[in-house]
């Protein structure tokens, strides 16, 4: 991570030099002891980083092969490392802190939301004056305060809103993000930067994903090197799908609260447009979910149930993922341990993942998740699409939203026929959905497609096509 | 007053849904003490602080160091040379406007206790206190990438512990009087298919049973091979096409997989037998707190009336069903909104009887006195060198070193080397002491020297989440606190609870 010098070999000192030595040190030492308070502006302070230098100065048992104790790591630390952190949320926050006081100093902090006031129970750098403002902005505006000589950047950008060229310029990454489309997503642009040569990753192209994630009282922590390890795809059916309450059973067969919330979701405000034509259903916006609560308690009392309440309406609509501060404190702690430890080498990095739970007691499984051999991020190899030639494109649509290792969201299909480029079908532009759409029913045959044909699929959950080979069956 | 209760529902919306508003009252109500604004203490009141505790002290003497601000998030260089509780308590403080933050600076704390400069001296007699005054004490710790936490409470009880993937009560077993006229009600030979795809599995898996039993003596399927042959029954009960070939019935397949957990005995657990057989159960007084009231209650309701088994839990899962019958069935399990508060309560408590808690803690003194040290689980764990109990013995040993040398080992550079043969002996005799013939490798003693007391901030911050949580489960009294040592180890992420 640092440039290093030869490892230099303890040697023994005789009984006159070590007494100099100490004599030296403890005058030295008496100065830290009494502090004067004796501030360099935006600089560093006496015993500023006493706590750090145990570990970076000094040799230990525990170290990795290439730790060298001594004043460059924290050098290193202070004025070159450059680490990112994606999300200025729960995590965010928490991992801002954690950095600024390990070390760090070169922050970028990505995040495109505004402050929300249920975000004031953990997300502590923020305030209600703060309310409406960008997240990224207001807490890197803290931690530069509160942390002298910290320099937190913010962009106030979507992941996406970034190529390579920014991502390439950092030595860690650390995320701390709420969905899991983009954690694929950054996932897929730290294995886009992987260069290979004969089949090896060249590891100087390898960025470090650290990744935290919570819900409620659980939470998890794992450390990826790109094309080394499991990768998040890898890993995918450890985030099962979400699950949506069938629509028969919200049409016409309700039982519980939430049937009759995502009735008034679903059904009854496309129908009634309660505030103006075209006017989306918004989450934030108290007005719309009383209307959906409201609407909600007319259709629970038509079947007699009970439970439906103000604060279930706005959990089931804005999918509200219970928070506190306590979860976002530990996982963002592992985390930045964990960005300390790749920074220094002062010790072992976690390999590489931690689940964590403390609903009865305190509970922690640390364990080395897989690679999958043929991942569809991370192995190289293009996927294996078997079907029979004469199953139709919507099959195959099917099975790359469905399939648990897959879980793609609006996959664009692309090959290329007689040497020209040819979009099968693709969602996300409604002129282009309009015009393939008739694909979606014709035969793999009927569209020309060869057995090894090899098919490019884009989608929100990779920055780049994923590879496809059709493998007829029949 | 109604505008500040609608943003604090706001504010607190995200942990309402875990604790609920009589969490977030009993949260409110809670005044907690830090002892030593150190970075693991802040961090630990942060996490307090954010969720709405209502008040909170800090007692520390000390005065800010330029080493303090350095790993705490929650002192500022302006503070140098400050009061450490002072200059805490003010940016605590500005975390959370609800809260009450207070601060006492003088060495010298409530009472007449006077506070050691030794923090073993401290601990123990600060436990002493606290234990014969029953106030929970929490006493957290972070040394180098190590933190530990260890919980003293004479007796804490949790009504709602929150399981994870708790079984149904379904009473299939034995249908009490009500649900056995609901089944009797149902007759699916002669339903038309929308109501015979459209009955809830309970009920389906319930007339099967009766078919079953009596064909098998009135006994339940036991073993996989009556369960497969009971799926069996069930399979074939799915109504048919006019080609014989079954139906898609839904509520058949939800049947077919739920056969392996509906039809378990239903039985009161070992956990829930052993708060009945309490003393506290037999002997109830004026002074009886209300859940050993209430855990009497439910035991007379068991031995008398109940045939051996809790009050009907009240709730079933989710299944395939018209909304009248699942409404019905919902109905005679007793899911009904309860009426009054106190009704509120026995409901709470009975919903929850067969997941009530009692967790009990030595003491400290239990702990480190040699008669009643726990040799066995010292002992057990240290089968495995690396075994996190290898580092609460190293705490153990330099809290010995500091008694002997009136320093933690390793402070300065100068003294790691020298230190390091030092520790080794407080180990030697902390291990001889106590007769625990285990071994401390060579390399734990090592590292607590090279660490030299540092608290690096990212070890205190997980330490200070875990411990403010197990806080808010004492004083909202849900979710089940650890008993009674808990460790973390940051260098390989790893962490084990001891009972010590």
């Amino acid at each position: 991570m640092h440039c290093g010098k030869a490892w230099d070999t303890e040697s023994m000192a005789d009984g006159d030099e070590l007494e100099k030595k100490r004599r030296k040190i403890e005058a030295l030492s008496e100065k830290m002891a009494v502090d004067e308070g004796h501030v360099a502006c935006g600089g560093d302070w006496d015993g500023r980083w006493n706590h750090l230098k145990k570990f970076l100065e000094r040799s230990g048992p525990f170290t990795l092969p290439d730790f060298e104790p001594g004043t460059e790591t924290l050098q290193f630390l202070l004025e070159t490392c450059k680490i990112l952190v994606i999300g200025a949320g729960g995590l965010g926050c928490e991992l801002l802190k954690n950095l600024a006081l390990s070390g760090f100093r070169n922050i970028h902090v990505v995040d495109m939301d505004t402050i929300d006031i249920s975000n004031l129970n953990r997300q502590f750098l923020f305030r209600s004056k703060d309310v409406g403002r960008p997240k990224a902005e207001v807490a890197a505006e803290f931690v530069n305060s509160r942390v002298p000589g910290c320099n937190v950047t913010p962009h106030c950008q979507k992941i996406q809103d970034f190529d390579e060229s920014f991502y390439r310029k950092f030595h860690i990454i650390v995320c701390g993000l709420d969905s899991v489309i983009a954690r694929r997503w950054m996932n897929g642009m730290l294995i886009s930067l992987l260069n290979y040569e004969n089949g090896v990753v060249d590891q100087s192209t390898i960025i470090p994903l650290i990744d935290g994630g919570t819900e409620g009282f659980k939470g998890n922590a794992r450390v990826i090197l790109p094309g080394m390890t499991a990768c998040i795809d890898c890993t995918l059916e450890l985030y099962p799908p979400q699950i949506n309450f069938p629509m028969c059973t919200i049409a016409s067969m309700p039982r519980l609260p939430e049937h009759c919330i995502e009735f008034a979701r679903i059904l009854q405000w496309p129908k009634e447009e309660p505030f103006g034509d075209g006017v989306s259903l918004d989450g934030d916006n108290p007005e719309h979910i009383q209307w959906v609560f409201m609407k909600a308690q007319e259709r629970a009392s038509e079947f007699n149930i009970t439970g439906v309440t103000y604060r279930l309406t706005q959990g089931v609509v804005k999918r509200v993922i219970p928070a506190v501060a306590s979860t976002n404190a530990v996982i963002a702690a592992a985390c930045a341990t964990e960005a300390f430890k790749i920074a220094t080498s002062a010790y072992v990095t976690l390999n590489n993942y931690l689940v964590f739970s403390d609903v009865d007691g305190l509970y922690t499984y640390t364990f080395e998740a897989e690679r999958k051999e043929n991942c569809s991020a991370c192995s190289q190899v293009p996927q294996d699409l078997q079907f029979s030639s004469s199953a139709k494109l919507q099959d195959v649509l099917q099975y790359l939203t469905e399939s648990t290792s897959l879980q793609m969201k609006s996959p664009a299909i692309t090959t290329t026929l007689q040497g020209k480029n040819k979009t099968l079908y693709l969602q996300t532009v409604a002129s282009i959905e309009e015009r393939t759409r008739p694909n979606l029913c014709k035969t793999l045959k009927e569209l020309g497609l060869a057995d090894g044909q090899e098919l490019a699929v884009a989608d929100v959950t990779t920055p780049q096509t994923v590879l496809f080979k059709l493998n007829f069956t029949s | 007053m109604a505008a500040n209760k609608a943003a604090k529902e706001q504010k607190y919306d995200r942990q309402l849904r875990l604790w609920g508003d009589h969490g977030q009252e009993a949260l409110e109500n809670a005044h907690v003490c830090l002892v030593n604004a150190t970075a693991t203490g802040t961090e630990i009141l942060k996490n307090l602080v954010l969720p709405g505790i209502g008040a909170f002290t800090i007692v520390d003497g000390h005065k800010v160091s330029g080493e303090d601000v350095g790993n705490n998030f929650f002192l500022s260089t302006n503070s140098i040379g400050k009061n450490r509780a002072q200059a805490a308590t003010e940016l605590l403080q500005e975390l959370n406007s609800d809260v009450s933050g207070n601060f006492v600076e003088e060495v010298r704390a409530a009472g007449s206790y006077e506070m050691s400069q030794i923090w073993l001296d401290t601990c123990l007699r600060l436990g002493a206190v606290l234990w014969n005054a029953e106030v929970p004490f929490l006493v957290c710790r972070t040394y180098g990438l190590v933190g530990c936490m260890r919980l003293v409470v004479r007796e804490h009880t949790v009504v709602e512990s929150h399981p994870d993937n708790a079984l149904e009560d379904l009473r299939l077993d034995q249908p009490f009087t009500e649900l056995k006229n609901h089944i009797d009600s149902y007759d699916l030979d002669s339903m038309e298919k929308k109501d015979h795809s459209h009955t809830p599995w309970i009920i389906i898996v319930a007339k099967f049973l009766e078919k079953w039993y009596s064909e098998h003596n009135f006994q339940m399927p036991k073993n996989y091979k009556e369960k497969e042959a009971f799926r069996e029954l069930l399979r074939q009960g799915i109504l048919k096409n006019e080609n014989g070939a079954p139906e898609d019935e839904e509520n058949f397949d939800e049947a077919i997989k739920n056969v392996n957990t509906a039809l378990n005995a239903t039985k009161i657990s070992s956990t829930v037998e052993d708060i009945f057989s309490c003393d506290l159960c037999d002997n109830i007084t004026a002074q009886t707190p209300a859940f050993w009231v209430m855990a009497r209650a439910v035991r007379d309701f068991v031995r008398d009336d109940g045939n051996g088994i809790l009050p009907v839990r009240g709730t079933i899962p989710d299944m395939i069903a018209d909304s009248e019958k699942f409404i019905k069935l919902q109905n005679v399990y007793g899911f009904s909104p309860p009426e009054s508060i106190s009704e509120q309560e026995i409901k709470m408590f009975c919903k929850n009887a067969a997941f009530l808690r009692v967790v009990r803690c030595r003491s400290l003194e239990e702990e480190y006195s040699i008669e009643s040290v726990n040799k066995d689980e010292i002992t057990s764990c240290m089968d495995n060198p690396d075994s996190e109990m290898v580092l609460y013995l190293m705490l153990r040993s330099i809290d010995r070193f500091y008694q002997q040398h009136s320093h933690y080992p390793g402070v300065y550079d100068y003294q790691v080397e020298e230190d390091i043969s030092r520790l080794k002996v407080c180990v030697n005799s902390l291990l001889q002491e106590y007769g625990l013939s285990v071994s401390v490798k060579d390399d734990y003693i090592h590292e607590f020297c090279r660490c030299g007391s540092a608290e690096p901030h990212t070890v205190a911050a997980f330490l200070g989440g875990c411990a403010a949580q197990e806080a808010i489960k004492i004083i909202t009294q849900q979710f089940v606190p650890f008993n009674n040592t808990f460790i973390y180890n940051a260098m390989t992420q790893t962490s084990a609870t001891f009972q010590l």
